[in-house]
This record gives structure tokens, sequence and C-alpha cells, in this order.
């Protein structure tokens, strides 16, 4: 599998607090890879740092062989990384619709266009078939401030995904989404992104659906990385069920025991 | 043809004609009120198309000041009278001027943005009004246009002018209403909605919003030529904070809805001002600014927020919107 990114010694502090520490991640591609770590672990931050919106402190950032340490947002974005947010951010008093014609009208022109219309016939349909890839064309011109949490983050991610990138980061895709709707709501949006064979790095709390969609995971703690390798032999690594998932979470019934000085996250 | 034009476009170009007639057919007085209003009309453009990317100036004067003093000046102390010579100059200015200052104002937003452009076109004020060689305080006269060497007088020189100003300001319009459509117009909206969006989609906030200020810029100052030539006069007033005080009443009251809006708006203010001070000589502004409180209790979308509501009611009648829902 070729490697589609690389981090190398990533450390990233705001003071005296280290936020990242010594990150070292391989991202393949097509690979589908699962973050877990509690809050404040230094998932999102790895995430800001790899989009370009925080500068590490020291460490490198290698895409496809170049260093793009420090680039710009928009700069990494035309490389071919996207991501979606925690908290959605889109363009809350616009429809749906435009919400997606202006993501595609912006990944379409490089060059800004002083005259020429930016909207026709052919992109509004390439608007509503990327609705359709995420199954929400029936919201479209709805407004955004008018959706439920779990439409808007599809929205985010099907803006995140129109410059067709061959990296996308997903920061807690399924946070706000209702425990009953989860699985549905990753299976929708797994098939859609494995149709246009993006590498997907997620990050996640539910354990259950990162056991179930992603083949390998890494686990955050306290700015480092504490387990790297397939899904459940991390999932079952001693020290990540102690910092990270806690004891309760369990495959098998013989795992049902909670181990002394577990902690739940 | 029609079919590259949009409807406010096709509006525009039949306005055109009307436009020009209204001049053989309406008292001296309104047609001088069109006249400048197509001038100060282009600036609350300006102000509008920056509103549109969530950006208030308050000191677009200094633009409408540079257009009308460059030209002036062109005029003055180069004896050109040609009316696009005097016209290039001021656009050149403003476009110079402009490109740098947009280097500093791209990086600011809300309340700075505002006044940052308020202090930096109430520079331009202090400055011009102790220059003694521009006339201080009082500005100084402009030259009678020419045509390239037709020289009109009378008449014929107030309707060649008043012609011309109906043919730029409506080009100007049709080409801001291409902007407005262009990437960077749909880039400003998004701009004032979530500029972390904007900038993980893929391309700078900062130019986009430099662009805009420079096009604002420009249009606001052929509107500063177009407003001073028919005066014959331009003074430090074009730029104090009074003068672009009323290109944001203007952009608040016709609102942002479209192209046409400020236009119609800057004549509606002269209007309401010229039966304000008829009414009530000493406390007119007490009229004009009920009119702007009334305006944003019951309009906050501006005046143009009457005829897009009307169009949306109309729309809706036998059609079922679709529901919210998980």
């Amino acid at each position: 599998m070729t490697t589609l990114l690389e981090t190398r010694h990533l450390e990233m502090k705001f003071g005296a607090v280290y936020a990242a520490r010594d990150v070292n991640i391989t991202i393949n591609e097509g690979e589908i890879l699962g973050v877990i770590g509690s809050n404040g672990a230094g998932k999102t931050t790895f995430v800001n740092m790899v989009t370009g919106y925080l500068s590490p402190t020291s460490g490198d950032i290698i895409y496809r062989g170049n260093k793009i340490t420090g680039k710009a947002t928009r700069d990494i974005t035309r490389l071919g990384i996207c991501r979606s947010f925690q908290i959605p951010q889109l363009f809350p008093e616009l429809p749906v619709l435009e919400n997606m014609l202006i993501a595609l009208t912006i990944a379409k022109q490089e060059k800004p266009s002083l005259f020429r219309p930016a909207i026709d016939r052919a992109l509004e349909d390439e608007a509503h078939e990327l609705l359709s890839h995420f199954d929400i064309d029936q919201y479209a011109d709805q407004l955004i401030q008018t959706l439920p949490q779990g439409v808007r983050k599809l929205v985010d991610i099907a803006m995140a995904t129109v410059a067709k990138p061959d990296l996308l980061f997903l920061d807690e895709p399924t946070s706000g989404v209702s425990a009953d709707e989860k699985m549905e709501f990753m299976r929708v949006l797994i098939a859609a992104l494995k149709t246009t064979k993006t590498a997907v790095l997620f990050i996640e709390h539910d354990m259950e659906i990162v056991e179930e969609f992603s083949p390998r995971c890494v686990a955050f703690y306290e700015g480092t990385i504490l387990a790297d390798g397939p899904t459940d032999e991390v999932l079952q690594d001693d020290k990540v069920r102690e910092f990270v998932i806690g004891s309760e979470f369990h495959r098998t019934p013989t795992d049902a025991a909670p181990k002394e000085g577990a902690q739940q996250c | 043809m029609t079919k590259h034009l949009d409807r406010t476009e096709i509006g525009l170009l039949v306005a055109l004609p009307l436009l020009i007639c209204i001049a053989f057919v309406l008292p001296k007085w309104i047609v001088n009120y069109v006249h400048v209003s197509m001038g100060t009309g282009l600036v609350a453009l300006g102000v509008m198309i920056q509103m549109r990317a969530g950006l208030v100036s308050f000191g677009q004067g200094l633009y409408f000041c540079v257009g009308g003093y460059a030209a002036g000046m062109t005029g003055k102390f180069l004896g050109v009278t040609d009316f696009f010579v005097l016209l290039s100059a001021g656009i050149a200015a403003a476009l110079c001027l402009s490109f740098v200052l947009g280097f500093l104002l791209r990086r600011y937003r809300e309340i700075f943005y505002a006044m940052l452009s308020l202090a930096i076109s109430m520079i331009l004020f202090g400055l011009l009004s102790s220059t003694e060689e521009l006339g201080s305080t009082d500005g100084f006269n402009l030259p009678t246009a020419s045509y390239f060497g037709w020289s009109p007088t009378g008449e014929t020189a107030r309707l060649t002018l008043y012609t011309l100003t109906c043919f730029i300001a409506i080009g100007c319009a049709i080409a801001l209403n291409r902007f407005l459509k262009s990437r960077v117009g749909y880039v400003n909206e998004a701009i004032r909605e979530n500029e972390l969006r904007v900038e993980y989609l893929g391309t700078s906030a900062h130019n986009a919003v430099h662009l805009t200020y420079v096009v604002a810029a420009v249009v606001s100052a052929i509107g500063g030529v177009l407003w001073a030539l028919p005066l014959g006069h331009v003074d430090p007033e074009m730029t104090n904070w009074t003068t672009s005080g009323q290109f944001v009443f203007v952009s608040i009251l016709s609102g942002t809805g479209n192209i046409a809006a400020p236009l119609i708006g800057t004549f509606l203010l002269e209007i309401i001002r010229v039966y304000a001070v008829e009414l009530s000589p000493n406390t007119w502004q007490l009229i004009l600014g009920s009119v702007m409180l009334f305006t944003i209790i019951f309009l906050p979308k501006g005046l143009w927020s009457l005829i897009t509501s009307k169009q949306k009611s109309s729309k809706k009648i036998g059609a079922s919107a679709p529901k919210p829902g998980e």
C-alpha cells in the first residue's frame, strides 16, 4: 500500500502544556483509520495540525512525499486533504443546496472570476447528486439552521468531499447523532466515501463504531500515541483499556471482569 | 441575447431608456436629483457589495472623494477637460489607493473594519481640509466636461452628461450584478456566514475581501466623478463621516437583496430629505432618523425585502415545503 500521509515527531505546545508529543502516524491510500482517546487527548489537535489550522511546534508532516508542515489551510485542501468538524461548520442562513454550490464553485475554479456566473445547471445537478450520495437531497431547499444535528453533520461531511480529497478527516462524525441512528449514519457515510476510495481518518468515542468500520485504530492519551494497530488488538491493549476506553468495554464474556485501576472515559 | 441576462439585468436595461427619457419629461429639479442620485447610488452599491461579505464600511466617502478630487485635480492642474480622461483619472486613483489599503483592511472584520475604514476616510478629510492648494474646506471647481474634443454648452452639456451618467450607472450596476453572481460573489456570502469553512474549502477569504474592497472603491470613485461633474465642485465634505454615513443609511434602507435596491434607495433618500427639509427645516434629521428606525424595526432586510417577500409568498401557493426531521 502506498503511504499517503506521514507525521514525524509531531509536537504541539500551548505554553507549558503539550497537546501533542512525538506523534508518528502513517496513513495509506484508501485506508480507513479510527482514532480514539478521551477529551483533551490530542486527537483534534492532530487533525488541526495536519490540515494547517495549527502550526506544529516541531516535527514534520509529509504528504505524498512532500513536506506540508505549516502550509495554509486552503493550500492543504487544494492538495487533497479535507476535513469535517465536530461542530458542523456550515453557512447557517443559506439553504443546503447553496452550501453545496458554494463548496463546488470554490472547488471547481481556482482562479477568481469577476463576471462569469459561478453557478449553472450542471453545477446544480452535481450538487443534487452529491446530496443524494449522502441521502440528504430531500433537505436541499431548507436552511441549515432549521435542520437537525444529524443532517447538519452529513452536510458538513458532504461539503468536505466536494474537492474529491484523497484524505478525509472526520472529527467525531456521530456526535450529536442519536444512539439508535449512529450505526446507520456511519453506514451511509462510509458507503458514500468508499465509492471514491478516499482514505478516511475518523475520530470516534463509540468503540462499537470503531470496531465496525475501521480495520486499524490509533489510541491517543495526553498528546501521545498509546497504541496503533489492528482495531481488535488496540481495543484489547491493556494500556488502552486502562487509560482510554475503560474496562467496561469488552468483546468477549471473559473480558467482563473489571481490572484493578481501570478508568472509564 | 436575453438568455445571458437575468431579470435584474433586463430590468436595468429597460430602465435605461426610461431614465434618459425623464430628462425631457420631468421637471428639472427632479432630473437633477436623479442625476446626483446615480453618482451617490454607485457609492451605496460599493457599500452594498461589501455588506454581502458581512463588512460595513463607514468610510466609503473616501473613494467617493478620491474619484471627485482626482477628476478635479486632473482638470485643475493638467488642464484636461475630457470626460473620459477625468473618469479614468478617478478610477486609476481609487484603484491604486484601494489596492494598497486593501492589504490592511482585508485583515479586519466587523466593527474593526468599519472603524478602520472610517479612520482612513477621516485622515483624508483632515488632509484635504488643511491643503490650501486644493481650496481647504471650500474645495475647488471642476471644468465643464468635453467629449473627445466636443465641448457642448448650456442645456446640451447638461443632457449629454446626464445621458452618459445613465449609461455608466446602469453599466456599473449590471457589472456588479455579475460580480455578485460570480465565484467571488458567492465566496463573499460564505465569508459573511463562516470564514473558517471558506478557508477549509480551499480559497482565501483575505483575497476575496481585498478584491471586493477594490471593486467597491472603483465603483465609488466612478460615483464620485459622476456626482462632481454636474455640480462642478468638490470639497472635503465628500469624505466626511456624515457623507459616508449616508451611504450606509441607503444600504440599510434599501437592503442588500438586489443590485437595483441601493440605486432606488439613494433616490428615495434624496426625496425624503427634500420633503423633510421643507416640512421641518430645523429638525429634518429627526424625520430621516425616524425613517431609519422604522425601517430597521419593521424591515430589517430593507425596502427590497418587500418585493422578495411578495415573490416568495406567491411561489409558495400550491407548493408544500419539505418538513425538517431526523
